[in-house]
C-alpha cells in the first residue's frame, strides 16, 4: 500500500539527476507522507514556485497516492554548497 | 484510477478567475481560517494572520468538484493553494520559504 521512500527517490533519480537528494517517511510507515530535500542542477535560474513544480512534476505518478508532500530544500548545487559551508561555520 | 475527464469546467475556470481576480490575497484551504482542518493550512492562516494581511479563505472540504477542479487550475497537487492578486503563489512550504513576509 501506499508508495515506498525508495520509490520516491528513485523517481526523483531518474528524473531530476540530483547531487544530493534526501527523502524522509514522515507516515509511520503507511507511506504517505514524505519530506523531500533536493539539490539539482535543473533549478538553475527558477524561482521557489517553479523548482516546487518540477519535483511535483516528477512525482506525479507517485502523488495519486501520497497525501502530504513537503518539499523542505529545493536548491542548486551552488546554494547547496553555501548552505553547507555556512552551516559547518556555526558548528 | 483512470481520469477520462477534467473536473475543471469551464465554468467552474470563469469562477475561479473571478474569485481569485476580485481577492487580494484567497486561501484555498481544508477547513475554515477561525477551524482549520489540516496543520499545512494551519499554518498559512497564522502566517497570514500573524502578518496582518486580509484574506479570504474557501474551505475545499466542502465542494469535492472544487477540490479537484482546483489542482487542475493551479496545476499543484495538494492543499491549501494561496493565491495573491489573481496569480497563484504556492503551497505550504512555500510560504513558509519566503523570508520578507
Amino acid at each position: 500500500m501506499g508508495v515506498t521512500k525508495e520509490q520516491v527517490e528513485s523517481s526523483l533519480k531518474a528524473k531530476l539527476n540530483p547531487s544530493h537528494v534526501e527523502v524522509i517517511d514522515t507516515s509511520g510507515g503507511c507511506g504517505a507522507s514524505f519530506v523531500v530535500e533536493i539539490v539539482s542542477e535543473q533549478f538553475e535560474g527558477k524561482r521557489l514556485l517553479e523548482r516546487h513544480r518540477i519535483v511535483n512534476a516528477a512525482l506525479e505518478e507517485e502523488m495519486i497516492e501520497i497525501h502530504a508532500l513537503s518539499i523542505k530544500k529545493a536548491v542548486t548545487p551552488e546554494q547547496w554548497k553555501q548552505q553547507q559551508e555556512s552551516s559547518n561555520s556555526v558548528a | 484510477t483512470v481520469r477520462c475527464s477534467s473536473a475543471l469546467t469551464p465554468e467552474l475556470k470563469s469562477t475561479l478567475d473571478k474569485v481569485v481576480s476580485s481577492n487580494k490575497v484567497v486561501l484555498f484551504m481544508k477547513g475554515t481560517k477561525d477551524f482549520p482542518q489540516c496543520g499545512f493550512s494551519n499554518t498559512v492562516v497564522q502566517i497570514l494572520k500573524s502578518q496582518n494581511v486580509a484574506f479570504e479563505t474557501i474551505n475545499i472540504l466542502e465542494n469535492e468538484l472544487l477540490r479537484q477542479g482546483l489542482k487542475e487550475y493551479s496545476n499543484w497537487p495538494t492543499f491549501p493553494q494561496l493565491y495573491i492578486e489573481g496569480e497563484f503563489f504556492g503551497g505550504c512550504d512555500i510560504t513558509v520559504g519566503i523570508p520578507e513576509w
